[in-house]
């Protein structure tokens, strides 16, 4: 209980926010609380498994496309990008969308699918490493060629735009944002505690394992590639999730969201926040959006070489990220007080 | 379709296989050497593309017109030196510290390629700029009716081949050479035995960096240049190292023929985005057959 003081913390200001913060702020927040779900995708993984996927944003823009073709449909019949471009009919895939019960969904299944589509032939032949995440990352650049050459159906460079209500509700009411924003950090919750739960098991033990020594494991009689298989899927369903929730409170959904400098970005909140740590992976996604919209609004003429700095410094400096400082701080402050407590009793 | 249009896709597929290749094999090197996935590889590019443009800009203020056709002989060195350079700066104070954190290279040298995006943007423009081609590299050799080989593509491919057969006989002809093959298979072997690994390193890097330099150049006269030139030709080169395997010249050149020629083929059949999905397929299937590639180093290390 003591060690979860911090996430708790965290947890409880963020459930409390919409009383304080102004609605373009606690919109902001949202956003974050959302890519805090993918970070906690992205920690399985890599923090956890060691396997580091440089294409986790096409598992969450795919997500934000399942959900954003359901929005779209609320309020028009043909998505206006299909109309500019003579289409009469609402091809056959996205009849389904119109329905919330097919959509949400979707938004996790369609990222596992694809996920598996990618992880059965390159980790069935044992591509691991840097193999894999250069593999997922042309994954990344062709998802995202492949979304603006099908004009037609995705609504090319743009995406789908122009999104208004769900289920119902407007989303430029303040209101309905309010309730999103909640909804978005009790999946988050949950999505911590079930991460949680997954890492604390056997089988959070066996993904260590394969992190710290893969061989080893296969040699005890593993199959690794079962589990692998399994993390990224998870992994893959999660980001996807993040993506849907991320999409009502921004209102877009474009490419450019799916690509490759997106991908890299999910890995430094990681980075940021602590590897192998489900807390860091959460405080670091909305530690570094925060850093990245206030340098962004403050210098925008220098922001990039902060950004840039940032991964090279993280990399170099701390390479445990904010929970290896705090958890340092804590250990020399343990020590201190262990110090006080020997010197009070030597001087009894 | 028509045989001329079948060549002249083929040949379109060589130019960009060979460009591919003087960045794919600074890429493999590096990583086959030191374990470093340089993300930043791709400015090196770009640094080169730029070198170039300042070189011509240079030959056109303050020298005259009649040398202005020579500006690119100038230029090819320049570019090689300026990124060799530039690659051995980020070398000594950067890649040094994160040998064998293959990761971690990866996030701190895609910062590194932030920066000097940015860099680019703010000394050039964000706009792109024009390297005009020297005026005897316009033109082609017409072979038949709707199939022309441009010159400036045969040049492309000629400098390639140049640079190729000079990467062969440097590392398998020169001591030096031997030097850093000998600690790509081993380093702790190559140490023991009085190789300054450190000292190698930094001129492997170097020469990776100066080899993207080159094709940087080479780059600038099949269009115009910008500060995310680099990023175009990036993930394929990883392909080109991923597919042709790592550590051997042959394998880059075999994953750099292979993609270069298949994109070009399938993006002409199919449609640009269709080539893509098609090619990384065709990856994906290939490595089911060989995981580690097309040429390995043969080891017995477990991986």
């Amino acid at each position: 209980m003591k060690k979860e003081k911090l996430i708790i913390t965290i947890f409880l200001l963020l459930l409390v926010a919409p009383i304080f913060l102004s609605e373009f702020r606690l919109n902001l927040l949202g956003k974050y609380v959302s890519f805090g779900i993918a970070a906690l995708a992205i920690d399985l993984l890599w923090g956890y498994t060691g396997i580091l996927s440089l294409g986790h944003a096409v598992f969450f823009g795919l997500g934000g496309y399942c959900m954003g073709a359901y929005i779209k449909l609320q309020t028009e019949t043909l998505p206006d990008f299909m109309m500019w471009c003579g289409m009469t009919e609402l091809p056959w895939f996205w009849k389904p969308f119109q329905y919330f019960w097919f959509a949400l969904p979707m938004a996790i299944i369609l990222p596992i699918f694809i996920s598996l589509l990618i992880g059965i032939p390159t980790f069935r032949v044992g591509i691991k490493g840097v193999y894999f995440t250069i593999l997922t990352q042309a994954l990344a650049l062709i998802f995202v060629t492949f979304f603006i050459g099908q004009q037609l159906y995705t609504g090319g460079t743009n995406g789908i735009t122009n999104l208004q209500s769900i289920l119902g509700f407007s989303l430029s009411d303040t209101k309905v944002m309010q309730v999103i924003y909640l909804i978005t950090v009790v999946i988050l919750i949950i999505s911590f505690l079930f991460c949680r739960f997954l890492v604390k098991s056997n089988l959070g033990r066996t993904l260590i394992a394969i992190r710290d020594s893969e061989n080893r494991l296969k040699f005890l009689g593993y199959n690794p590639m079962t589990y692998k298989l399994f993390v990224f899927a998870v992994s893959a369903g999660l980001a996807g999730l993040a993506g849907a929730l991320f999409v009502p409170q921004v209102g877009i959904i474009s490419p450019s969201l799916m690509g490759i400098l997106p991908s890299v970005e999910m890995a430094i909140w990681v980075a940021v926040g602590g590897r192998g740590n489900l807390k860091g992976a959460i405080i670091g996604a909305i530690v570094v959006n925060f850093a990245k919209s206030f340098f962004s609004e403050t210098f925008p003429e220098i922001w990039l070489y902060f950004f840039g700095l940032l991964f090279v410094l993280v990399v170099l400096l701390f390479p445990k990220g904010i929970m290896g400082i705090i958890n340092n701080m804590v250990n020399k402050l343990k020590i201190i007080k262990k110090n006080r407590i020997i010197h009070a009793k030597a001087d009894c | 379709m028509s045989p001329e249009i079948f060549i002249s896709q083929i040949f379109n597929g060589l130019s960009l296989s060979s460009i591919l290749l003087l960045v794919g094999l600074g890429l493999s090197i590096t990583f086959g050497i030191m374990g470093v996935i340089n993300f930043a590889h791709g400015e090196f590019l770009m640094i080169g593309a730029y070198s170039a443009f300042i070189t011509q800009s240079f030959f056109i203020k303050y020298l005259s017109a009649d040398l202005l056709g020579f500006y690119f002989f100038v230029a090819l060195p320049v570019s090689f030196i300026i990124a060799a350079f530039i690659g051995f700066i980020l070398e000594k104070f950067l890649i040094r510290f994160l040998y064998g954190r293959t990761y971690e290279t990866i996030l701190a040298t895609w910062g590194v390629s932030l920066i000097l995006q940015q860099l680019a943007r703010n000394i050039f423009g964000a706009n792109n700029v024009d390297v005009s081609s020297p005026t005897w590299l316009r033109g082609g050799i017409t072979i038949s009716e709707g199939l022309q080989l441009p010159y400036n593509r045969l040049f492309i491919l000629a400098i390639s081949t140049i640079c190729i057969i000079g990467m062969y006989c440097f590392f398998y002809r020169t001591a030096k050479g031997r030097v850093i093959r000998a600690v790509m298979q081993n380093r702790t072997m190559s140490a023991c035995l009085g190789v300054p690994t450190s000292k190698v390193d930094a001129f492997t890097f170097a020469l990776g960096s100066g080899l993207a330099g080159i094709a940087g150049c080479v780059v600038s006269l099949l269009g115009s240049i910008g500060p995310s030139t680099g990023q175009n030709y990036i993930i394929d080169a990883f392909m080109v190292v991923v597919l042709g395997g790592v550590g051997k010249i042959v394998g880059t050149i075999a994953g750099a023929l292979a993609i270069g020629i298949s994109s070009s083929l399938f993006e002409f059949i199919t449609t640009s985005s269709m080539g893509k999905v098609i090619v990384f397929s065709l990856i994906i299937v290939f490595l089911q057959w060989k995981p580690q590639g097309m040429f390995t180093l043969k080891t017995r290390k477990l991986d």
